[in-house]
């Protein structure tokens, strides 16, 4: 090379530093272009979280009690949704493990065992179960025993007693609690025994089956004194009380109009559950699984199927709108609404079943100037999200939560023209498990983050929202605290659900009146 | 290699403009504490699917691919622009392309979550992006203009006069 050549003439030495040096400029360039752009970026965040007042951190949790006294529980039905509370409760069929751990196996991604093993140690024992089908009876008993979370391959001794009533079960003197996940006609009257016996009570959603039932089962529940908590997991879901929060701060503005929804389109989702080869009256106790509801002759449909009649639940109503009535209970403390009107019809599902399967409900809050839409279908999955509607913003929510400006607020009018706010994209997202929310989510994140594709996390752990329910019930047994969907919140609940289906059967309007606490 | 000119100047742009992109990618994943990559390898397809998401799968790999993906992208950049360890950094962007493309190829019935920001079959901007470091692989330039000429000088002045 040149420079090389003549050492001793700084002209080519100069020559040669320069062209070392090419890239520089470029450098400098890049610097000046990135601090400038973090300098906007800072700005805009800056204006925009102070305006807005909200951050990204997660919903504080008070730490739990002590964990020094065992828990005894029993568990009265356990068909799916039993199974998957004593699994939440700690104690999973061994069948599943070995599932999962099979899965997980040819499939390093399943972190279902892996999750399941960290999910938190309870120290609760499950002593009693209850059911009147011999199949189920008895898995429950080898899973009562699975301690150690354990597949088909442990040597797994029953741990629980089987009770072939479930007053039996009550009557027990090693039974401190128990979840209750029989057909809803059921759970009035065994919360109402299990408060009397001075046992704790989880119990599924619907609360009741009959309006009827409501006033007595909240009375004695009170007066009991007992630790009730009914089965709106969704209470634990991080982005509702984020939700809570951002209504708190006025961040949507008056709000009008709530939409939730349920779209499933699938024979599970629409309660055609499976019918167990092998089950009959040989091993099923019909005559306790009908009480007084029902004078039908035995059928497994029935059985296995319950929710599609009227004489073991409410459909739609108690099923699914109870979730998606509590989720903005939770956020926006509704309370019972002045009045409900539905309509729907069986439209897809025309195999004999007597509810709907497509269903509208509107309730009407005209002291909080809202309407409460509530809109169901089991035909199609198309998925509508909850969303709250305000005069400045409207949120949806799912596992996140997603906050978009209206192009015609008045709040955010100025943000909007300045640049600061655009209505096309999230006013503001969280996520949670993120550390961080920023007016400048990119729209990868904030697009993979809607589609559920970053997990739900609770301090860096993926959980399962059953087992935090269940989890703040057995810490309130020990604390003597109130659980979040309490008796008060199961009321507001039962009411709402059975005058939706009082307006649905008896084809009217259906009023709510606060003085009389009576619907009309 | 001996270049004219303009065949120096626009071999030395193109350098520069990818290094720019490199370094920017990489800068801006490294002050967002959130970011990671583990959305993008869920979202891969194709035969190299399953790789791309057992790197996801496992806590402690996805931290070490995310890693190696933030500061090589930074490290690349630099290299790039200021004609640094020129053609390790281009080798480098050439496997990290490489990856990038195969995790996510344009190919006819792969569907992604992410939506494209352009359309594109079987050929992309990370495709392309790939060959023109391949060509500056051929056609270096870190020597002519960059910190290379003074890390391998005596190395070029050997070589030049051997």
């Amino acid at each position: 090379m040149e420079g090389e050549k003549n050492p001793l003439t700084g002209k080519i030495d100069r020559r040669n530093m320069l062209r070392g040096l090419a890239g520089i400029p470029f450098l400098g360039a890049f610097a000046i272009a990135w601090w400038r752009k973090r300098r906007k970026d800072h700005f805009l965040k800056n204006v925009f979280l102070g305006e807005l007042d909200l951050d990204a951190s997660a919903p504080h949790f008070p730490p739990s009690p002590p964990k020094n006294r065992t828990v005894r529980l029993g568990i009265i039905g356990i068909g799916i949704r039993g199974t998957q509370l004593m699994q939440a409760a700690g104690f999973a069929d061994p069948e599943l493990i070995q599932h999962w751990k099979d899965f997980a196996a040819t499939h390093p991604e399943d972190k279902r065992y892996e999750d399941y093993l960290a999910q938190e140690d309870l120290n609760v024992e499950l002593n009693g179960i209850c059911d009147v089908y011999d199949v189920r009876a008895e898995r429950a008993l080898r899973t009562s025993g699975n301690l150690k979370r354990e597949g088909l391959d442990a040597n797994i001794i029953p741990h629980a007693k089987r009770y072939r009533t479930y007053r039996e079960l009550l009557d027990a003197t090693d039974i401190d609690a128990v979840i209750i996940a029989t057909p809803d006609c059921w759970h009035a009257s065994m919360a109402i025994d299990a408060a009397r016996a001075g046992k704790h009570v989880y119990v599924e959603k619907g609360m009741t089956r009959l309006l009827e039932e409501v006033p007595d089962m909240v009375a004695t529940i009170k007066e009991s004194g007992i630790c009730f908590q009914l089965g709106h997991q969704g209470r634990q879901t991080e982005s509702y009380m984020k939700a809570r929060e951002a209504v708190e701060k006025d961040i949507l503005g008056k709000i009008n109009l709530i939409e939730v929804c349920t779209n499933r389109n699938s024979p599970d989702g629409a309660w055609l559950y499976n019918i167990d080869e092998g089950a009959g009256p040989g091993n099923i106790d019909w005559a306790q699984f009908n009480g007084p509801f029902s004078d039908h002759p035995f059928s497994l449909e029935r059985f296995f199927r319950w929710r599609c009649w009227w004489d073991y639940g409410t459909g739609l109503s108690g099923d699914l709108f109870t979730h998606e009535y509590d989720a903005m209970n939770q956020i926006l403390s509704l309370g019972i609404p002045h009045s409900v009107v539905s309509s729907g019809g069986i439209y897809y599902f025309k195999d004999g079943r007597e509810v709907p399967d497509v269903w509208q409900v509107s309730c009407e809050y005209p002291e909080r100037d809202l309407t409460l839409l509530y809109s169901a279908t089991l035909a199609s999955s198309r998925d509508r999200g909850k969303v709250i509607m305000g005069h400045d913003a409207n949120m949806e929510i799912g596992n996140n939560l997603t906050v978009w400006a209206d192009r015609d607020s008045t709040r955010y009018a100025e943000m909007i023209e300045q640049g600061i706010v655009d209505p096309g994209r999230p006013l503001y997202t969280y996520v949670p498990g993120k550390k961080n929310v920023d007016a400048v989510t990119s729209a990868t994140e904030a697009y993979f983050a809607g589609r559920g594709l970053l997990y739900t996390y609770r301090e860096g752990r993926r959980v399962d929202t059953t087992h935090l329910h269940i989890k703040e019930w057995i810490d309130c047994i020990r604390s003597g605290q109130q659980p979040s969907c309490n008796i008060d919140r199961g009321f507001e609940e039962a009411i709402t659900a059975h005058m939706a289906t009082i307006s649905y059967r008896e084809n009217r309007k259906v009023f709510w009146d606060p003085n009389g606490r009576k619907v009309i | 290699m001996q270049y004219s000119k303009w065949q120096l100047r626009i071999l030395v742009f193109l350098r520069v403009l990818i290094g720019w992109h490199f370094l920017y990618e990489g800068m801006v994943k490294v002050v967002d504490p959130d970011w990671s990559s583990i959305g993008y390898l869920l979202d891969s397809k194709w035969i190299f699917a399953g790789f791309f998401e057992s790197l996801a799968a496992n806590p402690g790999v996805l931290a070490v691919v995310d890693f190696l993906n933030v500061w090589g992208l930074i490290l690349i950049g630099l290299g790039l622009i200021l004609g640094c360890f020129t053609r390790i950094a281009t080798l480098g962007g050439i496997l990290l392309l490489a990856f990038y493309y195969l995790s996510h190829p344009p190919f006819l019935n792969l569907e992604y979550v992410l939506p494209g920001e352009g359309s594109y079959l079987i050929v992309n901007k990370t495709l392309i992006e790939l060959v023109a470091l391949w060509l500056l692989f051929l056609f270096p330039t870190g020597i002519q203009a960059g910190l290379d000429r003074f890390i391998f000088r005596r190395k070029n002045s050997q070589d030049s006069t051997g």
